[in-house]
């Protein structure tokens, strides 16, 4: 105990069990030639092009607030963007608001959305902050497991069955992170389906839209009948190599962009200026850029799921961002053990699928957002580890 | 078969000890077929050659390159080609490109020393018939070739587990 004489942390806080990432990252950061695919964030550094004008526009002393809603010009790239590649039509002025990051919209969607009490489903395994969001806005985390045997999708009886009448959000992210699952307008039309019969908000996270592989990406407020009650969100980070700037956008009716802006003003006030003019030039110009990138993910992509299928791991193909999540229940290994021993025996960092929730375990998140060098590299390893497990 | 054959000089050109059987896993086709293509490839001679790019700063080596400007008149039924020829026959030659512009051949010159170099130009180049004028620019530092920076600042600074 502290010299206070009582724990100052809020019961809610304390009530959050901390990232299960964070223990790996501290093993992983006290060892030296590691080669990481633990990482969820592109390897590329932010095209030049994207940098310079950052920096031209540091030059002509861009350096103030924008308005809390972010730059307009910024605003009207997006909903063009928006209308080009989904026939969305979303008012600039007031139905698009730039946050620090999908993170913040994340936030700002459960804490203008939810009144404690309320469930919102999550399909697992899933990015690490929508549960601690929904707790923190006082919601009710309701958990679907989803299986391998489903492509780690969830299906319209999972989320039938997970609603109550205090159901009040769905949340969909796909492409997905770990799973590398993606949805195809089919796939998702059965749960908008559920989400419309049962008066549900559909939260889409959907910052890996561009790194799709097979086939399109299909927005979720793009379905008949979703733009009103779906929150887009999406960002900069993965498709332009722009994690640090921290620039993201949340698209919705007035209504509900008008709240998460009223929260956003008070604690944030705006995204920075030079991420939001750095954005901008992504949009406009960076598209060739993108597009070299999702190529070379792409191949990338096919080699390490060849290459881990050859080890011997059963591995789900994954149709989009830049994960693979193999199966190490061959193995008889828990995911974290899995992750310990590699690390420690052959130097390669994975994360342990159990991170993403419990419907992880017996699975490992391998990023390939390496190089070819360092994948090809890391499958030695991994095979080497693994073969004696498998004999 | 042309995107194929693109994709597969794309892979190539950025690392060509890539395998066929890893290329052909990347790009999702068979060994057969990318072991034909760049068969091919090699017959016809888009692939020329397969090198290291080396920094040859990084070395102990006397190396000294110079970028030549040079003026010729064209040969009657020739062209540019057959003195671009002569030019490129010389060992000391690393490349040869006609322009458009100010001047007509681009002539890169390797030698083991300022003084070498000079000579070379003065005895060899700027005596051969049809060449008019030459301007020898010594090459100081390399920063950037065949698309690679040679000392590239960016290093991966990456966490090495994020979410």
């Amino acid at each position: 105990m502290n010299s206070l004489g009582f724990n100052p942390v809020s019961p809610l806080v304390r009530s959050i069990p901390p990232s299960g990432i964070r223990r790996f990252f501290d093993l992983v950061s006290e060892m030296d030639d590691v080669i990481s695919l633990g990482v969820g964030e592109p390897d590329f550094v932010t095209p030049w092009r994207i940098r310079e004008a950052a920096i031209y526009s540091l030059e002509r002393g861009r350096t103030m607030y924008t308005s809390n809603y972010g730059l307009l010009e910024l605003r009207e790239a997006i909903a063009e963007d928006l209308a080009g590649r989904h026939n969305l039509s979303y008012d600039p002025k007031s139905e698009i608001l730039i946050t620090v990051g999908v993170s913040e919209a994340m936030d700002l969607v459960m804490r203008a959305l939810l009144t404690p009490g309320d469930e919102v489903i999550i399909p697992e395994p899933c990015y690490v902050s929508y549960k601690p969001c929904t707790i923190l806005a006082g919601g009710t985390p309701v958990v679907i497991p989803t299986r391998v045997e489903d492509g780690f999708r969830p299906t319209a009886e999972q989320i039938e069955a997970a609603i109550s009448d205090k159901t009040r959000i769905l949340i969909l992210s796909y492409p997905n992170n770990p799973t590398g699952a993606t949805m195809s307008a089919q796939e998702l039309i059965p749960l908008t389906e559920v989400a419309q019969k049962h008066n549900l908000l559909v939260v889409a996270d959907e910052i890996y839209d561009h790194l799709t592989y097979e086939g399109e990406h299909t927005s979720v407020a793009a379905l008949p009948g979703m733009q009103e009650r779906t929150i887009l969100l999406n960002g900069f980070s993965k498709a332009y190599a722009m994690t640090g700037w921290r620039v993201g956008y949340a698209a919705a009716n007035r209504e509900i962009i008008g709240a998460m802006t009223k929260i956003h003003q008070y604690t944030m006030l705006c995204a920075s200026i030079m991420g939001q003019n750095a954005a901008l030039e992504a949009l406009r110009h960076g598209a060739p850029e993108r597009e070299r990138m999702v190529t070379e993910y792409d191949q990338r992509r096919r080699l390490i799921v060849a290459g881990l299928c050859e080890a011997g791991l059963e591995c789900f193909e994954p149709g989009g961002a830049f994960y693979v999540f193999p199966s190490i229940k061959a193995t008889g290994m828990s995911s974290e053990e899995f992750c310990e021993k590699l690390l420690k025996q052959e130097k390669v960092a994975v994360v342990p699928g159990n991170a993403f929730g419990e419907s992880g375990e017996g699975y490992i998140r391998c990023s390939y957002a390496s190089s070819l060098q360092e994948i090809k590299e890391a499958i030695a390893r991994i095979s080497r580890f693994v073969k004696p497990y498998l004999d | 078969m042309q995107d194929l054959q693109k994709k597969i000089l794309e892979i190539l050109e950025e690392d060509d000890r890539t395998t066929p059987e890893e290329i052909a896993t990347m790009l999702g086709v068979s060994a057969n077929e990318v072991r034909a293509i760049i068969g091919q490839l090699e017959d016809n001679k888009t692939i020329v050659k397969y090198h290291a790019l080396v920094n040859w700063e990084k070395t102990d080596a006397d190396l000294v390159e110079a970028l030549i400007e040079v003026q010729v008149t064209p040969e009657r039924e020739f062209g540019f080609d057959t003195i671009a020829e002569r030019i490129y026959r010389f060992p000391e030659v690393r490349s040869v490109f006609l322009m458009s512009g100010g001047y007509d051949l681009t002539v890169l010159v390797w030698g083991r020393s300022m003084k070498e170099v000079a000579y070379f130009v003065a005895t060899k180049l700027s005596t051969l018939e049809h060449v008019q004028s030459t301007a020898t620019h010594f090459i100081l530092k390399k920063y950037k070739q065949e698309g690679v920076i040679l000392e590239d600042k960016d290093v991966n600074q990456r966490l090495v587990v994020s979410p």
